[in-house]
């Protein structure tokens, strides 16, 4: 865990990958990909159907340890959009269960514009809960204090003489983007153009391992 | 049949038939199998051939008579060229083509309705070429496979490939005889069985080429001083160069592609006479490399450093004198280097040993022992691999519907699959089908589905396609290419070697100093470089541990004094202030020292078992020493020995290294460690559940790929029996692990450990203190480097 601010707010920066505003008592997820084994699966690459499964065991973990009333998941909650036909019962079960018990909102994410429709909580494109602004992808010009996901985003930090890997935050005073939550979700490098380009000046990262831990740019290498 | 011409044509050249070639010919019977076992350029290729070119005469067709399989895509061109010119000279229409990877597709589409009568290939290709629907019209009147190089084939997950493709040509041309050709190995009944289509090898006649002279090995130390620790043996290069200009031609091996970097840097700085002297390694550009090798046949070339890139392959006669700088490592892989020189005139080869610290210098000796008394080692035949299992069934289904039982009699007629069980083959066709998860979520999407008439057969064209794309076994990592700023391309790295450069760091490759500019796509862009401290880009997998058989002969050294006499004077006087400060290691005990340096304490166990063995026993160690309060710090292994550093002195040493470390110790650290996760990658590429990664392949915002990693982390906690983490298990056993070799040793010294407790460091402990250092922390460790890198950051104020 890591507190830090955001446009005054405080937040924690969990090391599952999800995002605390606990005077909201709000839990953020970014990136489930949920049934992105049986989407490959489905193109004649059997990886393990596991996947849904496991994440979802990861979602209650975090959601008992912070006893939040409300979720936002930020996008991509579903590998695509067909998901429905090819997730196993018990499994919608546990989804249904848990957007029955939370306030639930599902952002749209590229992958699955008509985000959860048959599995409540509320989908919407975007979602404003003052200073902070809840989007999938990050928006240059957009006001201070906005929460995104989309990138997937990982760094590596330079050690004495190897390096270290692992999903990451990235923030500076304007916003913040979150690491995949899902558990086949790969990771695009901070240092890549695709995501610097949001973070003109100077950024920090927050590095999940067995501990959230803070490193600056001048520490990574692509 | 008759094959005076060929004797005539060979009298023409002023040649003779050499007893082991005549004797190929006379034993070409269908139905019997022949092993050749004859050192390097004794006319081995040819003998292979022979009886097919005096069938051919005979019977001229104008179908695939013999089917030649080469490790090397290489030396498949090379072979074409050394028959064409004969069979030109001879006045023989027999059509020789080569199929590999570099083969045009409109040439492979030809081939499949009208081949050669000799095609030749590799394991890959040969794998590909039996895949298609119509693939055994090709082989209906087959006669005769050729497998050159078994030796390096054999015990290797493509000799696992080829072996499944061999069961399959004996399906479609059951009378077709195999021919092995091997270099001069320990066991040729173990290639004899490889080789055999019966359990008891009573088809197959081994033939031994008459031994030539043995080889005049000589081992070299350096004038100046030798070297108490350390690889790269550059101390000696002064020697080298003088080697290299006493003799016409010299072959230079090294055992790393650092080294071969390095060794040539140091060569060239002392090149006074302007020599032309090269370098080889597989990282070099193919054309980089060709003209090499070409300038290396005209003769034009005075040395060439090489790494095994070299090993097998294209014959230089010129070759006068071949060096090996550092450790063999093997008595067998030195005795085939060395058979590299003069090796068509009827002198003894002539070599030089350099051996790069004192360790090496008893272990030169030992390889040189166990040569002079044929006393040779060798990669013992070994369970086929599951992984390779899943895709030869892939390639069979696409070929055409199977019988499951049936094709199981079939792979169990592959050596390396004799005593597969059932239940592993049916767990693999279940896997080929749809995963074969314990979670049966994905019958819908099967890639391969039972017919109601009972056959397997491919679900779509599209599965077809994809297990062509990625056929073989060797799975590369990612390697960018390095090309000068508007100039050539001059070779390939590892991704994760110029993951680690920042524009302007300065690292040495192809022979040049280079500054790193930049990566743009799949290329990294270097200018010359100046100043600075060169990296150098280390390889996964370039060193290969100390042989069973070698280290029997270390041990053996060490333990009777009189054997020292031939070694050089600093290594006798060190073996002597160690007998008398300490004592020396015997062949069946294991010495163990104990002293304190500083404020820590150390514990040097000599095993000689190789380093991938001595790793897996300094986490087992560590993580017991832990569990007994001793706070061990951290440790190094080398071929040798290993040493660990601890706040406490360990007392309890029998127990520390008791045999059911291997229990429950190895399966926690396997499970956390990152050799499992990197041994599961290999094995899911090749058994096709993930697609190998192109070079060019680059991530993009969109994410749509995937990690092995990640995959492996959820199979793991939710099908731990899955048969490709089973796959898995036993590929990290046998490999980097080395488990086997650790378990004999563990049972070999129990309660025969003799610990000595002495006040300082020992003469024999020095080297392996010296690596201290060198070695990379790893594990729990990182996690802590990542505090102190976090906190030294923090100090020094975060500016956000």
């Amino acid at each position: 865990m890591f507190e830090f601010h955001l446009n005054k707010e405080s937040l924690i920066a969990d090391t599952s990958g999800a995002l605390i505003w606990p005077e909201k008592r709000t839990v953020v997820f970014s990136d489930l990909h949920l049934e992105k084994g049986s989407w490959f699966a489905k193109q004649n690459i059997p990886l393990p159907p596991y996947d849904t499964l496991d994440t979802l065991n990861r979602i209650e973990n975090v959601i008992n340890r912070f006893n939040p009333i409300r979720i936002i998941s930020i996008g991509d909650s579903f590998h695509d959009d067909n998901w429905i036909v090819r997730i196993p019962k018990d499994q919608r079960d546990r989804i249904l269960n848990l957007t029955n018990n939370y306030e639930w909102l599902w952002i749209e994410g590229n992958h699955d514009p008509s985000g959860a429709l048959p599995l409540g909580g509320i989908t919407i494109p975007y979602y404003f809960d003052a200073p902070l602004t809840f989007r999938h992808e990050a928006k240059k010009g957009s006001p201070i204090g906005e929460i995104s996901g989309h990138y997937h985003p990982k760094a590596r930090v330079r050690l004495s003489n190897k390096s270290f890997t692992s999903r990451c935050f990235i923030t500076d005073k304007k916003r913040i983007i979150l690491p995949a939550f899902g558990s086949f979700t790969g990771g695009l490098n901070v240092m890549d153009a695709a995501i610097s380009t949001f973070f003109k000046d100077d950024f920090k990262i927050l590095l999940l391992g067995s501990k959230v831990r803070q490193f600056p740019k001048t520490a990574l290498i692509p | 049949m008759s094959h005076t011409f060929i004797e005539n044509w060979f009298k023409k050249k002023g040649w003779e038939l050499h007893d082991h070639q005549r004797e190929m010919i006379q034993s070409a019977t269908p139905g019997l199998s022949n092993l050749l076992i004859a050192p390097t350029g004794g006319g081995k290729t040819l003998a292979g051939f022979l009886p097919s070119i005096i069938e051919l005469n005979a019977h001229p067709s104008d179908s695939l008579h013999t089917l030649y399989v080469s490790p090397l895509k290489a030396l498949t061109v090379d072979v074409a060229r050394n028959l064409l010119n004969p069979l030109a000279d001879m006045k023989l229409s027999i059509t020789v083509e080569t199929r590999t990877g570099d083969t045009p597709q409109s040439r492979r589409q030809r081939q499949r309705k009208s081949p050669p009568n000799i095609l030749l290939t590799t394991p890959e290709s040969l794998a590909l070429l039996i895949s298609y629907p119509d693939s055994h019209t090709i082989f209906q009147k087959l006669q005769c496979i050729i497998i050159d190089e078994l030796h390096a084939l054999a015990s290797t997950k493509r000799g696992d490939l080829l072996s499944l493709a061999l069961t399959r040509l004996n399906r479609w041309s059951p009378t077709a005889r195999r021919v092995g050709l091997s270099a001069t190995i320990p066991a040729p009944n173990e290639m004899a069985a490889y080789l055999s289509k019966s359990k008891d090898s009573d088809d197959i006649k081994i033939i031994k080429a008459q031994s030539t002279k043995p080889p005049a090995i000589q081992i070299l130390v350096g004038k100046s001083r030798l070297p108490w620790s350390g690889h790269m043996g550059l101390y000696a290069a002064p020697d080298i160069y003088e080697a290299i200009q006493s003799h016409k031609t010299s072959l230079i091996f090294v055992n790393t592609r650092a080294q071969a970097e390095l060794l040539f840097q140091s060569l060239w700085r002392i090149n006074d006479n302007n020599l032309s002297i090269a370098l080889h390694h597989g990282s070099l550009s193919l054309d980089q490399r060709r003209i090499v090798e070409n300038a290396m046949v005209k003769g034009s070339l005075r040395a060439v450093v090489a790494t095994s890139s070299l090993d097998l392959g294209i014959d230089w006669a010129a070759v006068d004198l071949v060096v090996q700088v550092g450790a063999p490592k093997g008595a067998s892989r030195l005795l085939q280097r060395i058979g590299r020189s003069n090796h068509r005139l009827q002198e003894p080869s002539k070599a030089i040993l350099v051996p790069a610290n004192r360790f090496e210098v008893l272990e030169c000796q030992a390889a040189l022992n166990s040569i002079y008394n044929q006393n040779l080692d060798g990669d013992r035949l070994r369970e086929g691999g599951l992984d390779v299992l899943a895709q030869h069934i892939q390639g069979i289904a696409c070929s055409g519907p199977f019988d499951k039982h049936d094709l199981f009699l079939e792979v169990c007629n592959a050596s390396p699959y004799r005593n597969l069980s059932q239940a592993d083959f049916n767990s693999i066709v279940d896997f080929a089908c749809d995963g074969g998860y314990a979670l049966k979520t994905y019958d819908r999407y099967r890639r391969i589905y039972l017919k109601e008439d009972g056959l397997y057969q491919i679900a779509n064209t599209a599965i077809a396609q994809r297990y062509r794309m990625n056929v073989g076994t060797i799975v590369e990592s990612v390697t960018l290419k390095v090309k000068m700023r508007r100039g050539r391309v001059l070779g390939e790295v590892e991704e994760y070697f110029a993951q680690g450069l920042i524009p302007g760091d300065s690292f040495i490759f192809a022979g040049r100093l280079l500054q790193f500019e930049g990566i743009r796509e799949t290329t990294i862009e270097v200018t010359p470089g100046k100043g600075n401290i060169p990296k150098v880009p280390s390889y996964m997998g370039g060193r290969l541990p100390l042989s069973t058989n070698l280290a029997e002969g270390v041990r053996s050294l060490l333990e009777k004094p009189a054997s020292w006499r031939t070694l050089a004077l600093p290594v006798q006087e060190w073996l002597e202030k160690q007998n008398k400060l300490s004592t020396l290691p015997k062949c069946n005990q294991l010495l163990v020292e104990v002293f304190k340096r500083g404020k820590l304490f150390y514990l040097v166990a000599y095993c000689f078992e190789g380093r991938n063995a001595h790793q897996t026993l300094g986490m087992l160690l560590t993580r017991r020493m832990e569990r007994f309060g001793i706070q061990p710090l951290g440790f190094v292994a080398t071929d040798y020995a290993i040493a660990i550093w601890s706040r406490k002195q360990a007392s309890n040493i029998n127990d520390l290294f008791d045999e059911d470390m291997l229990g429950d110790d190895l399966e926690n650290w396997m499970a956390e460690s990152t050799i499992l996760k990197r041994t599961f990658k290999d094995v899911a590429v090749i058994a096709g559940l993930i697609d190998r990664r192109l070079p060019g392949h680059k991530k993009t915002g969109r994410q749509v790929t995937f990690s092995s990693d990640l995959i492996y982390d959820v199979l793991r906690k939710h099908d731990p029996n899955h048969i490709l983490l089973r796959a898995t298990r036993i590929d990290a056993a046998r490999g980097f692990t080395d488990i086997h070799r650790l378990g004999k040793l563990l049972r070999r010294i129990t309660t025969n450990i003799n610990i000595k407790f002495l006040e300082k460091v020992s003469p024999l402990a020095v080297p392996i203190l010296l690596e201290i250092g060198k070695e990379s922390v790893r594990g729990s460790g990182l996690e802590a480097l990542l505090d102190d890198a976090e906190e030294s950051l923090i100090s020094e104020g975060m500016g956000i």
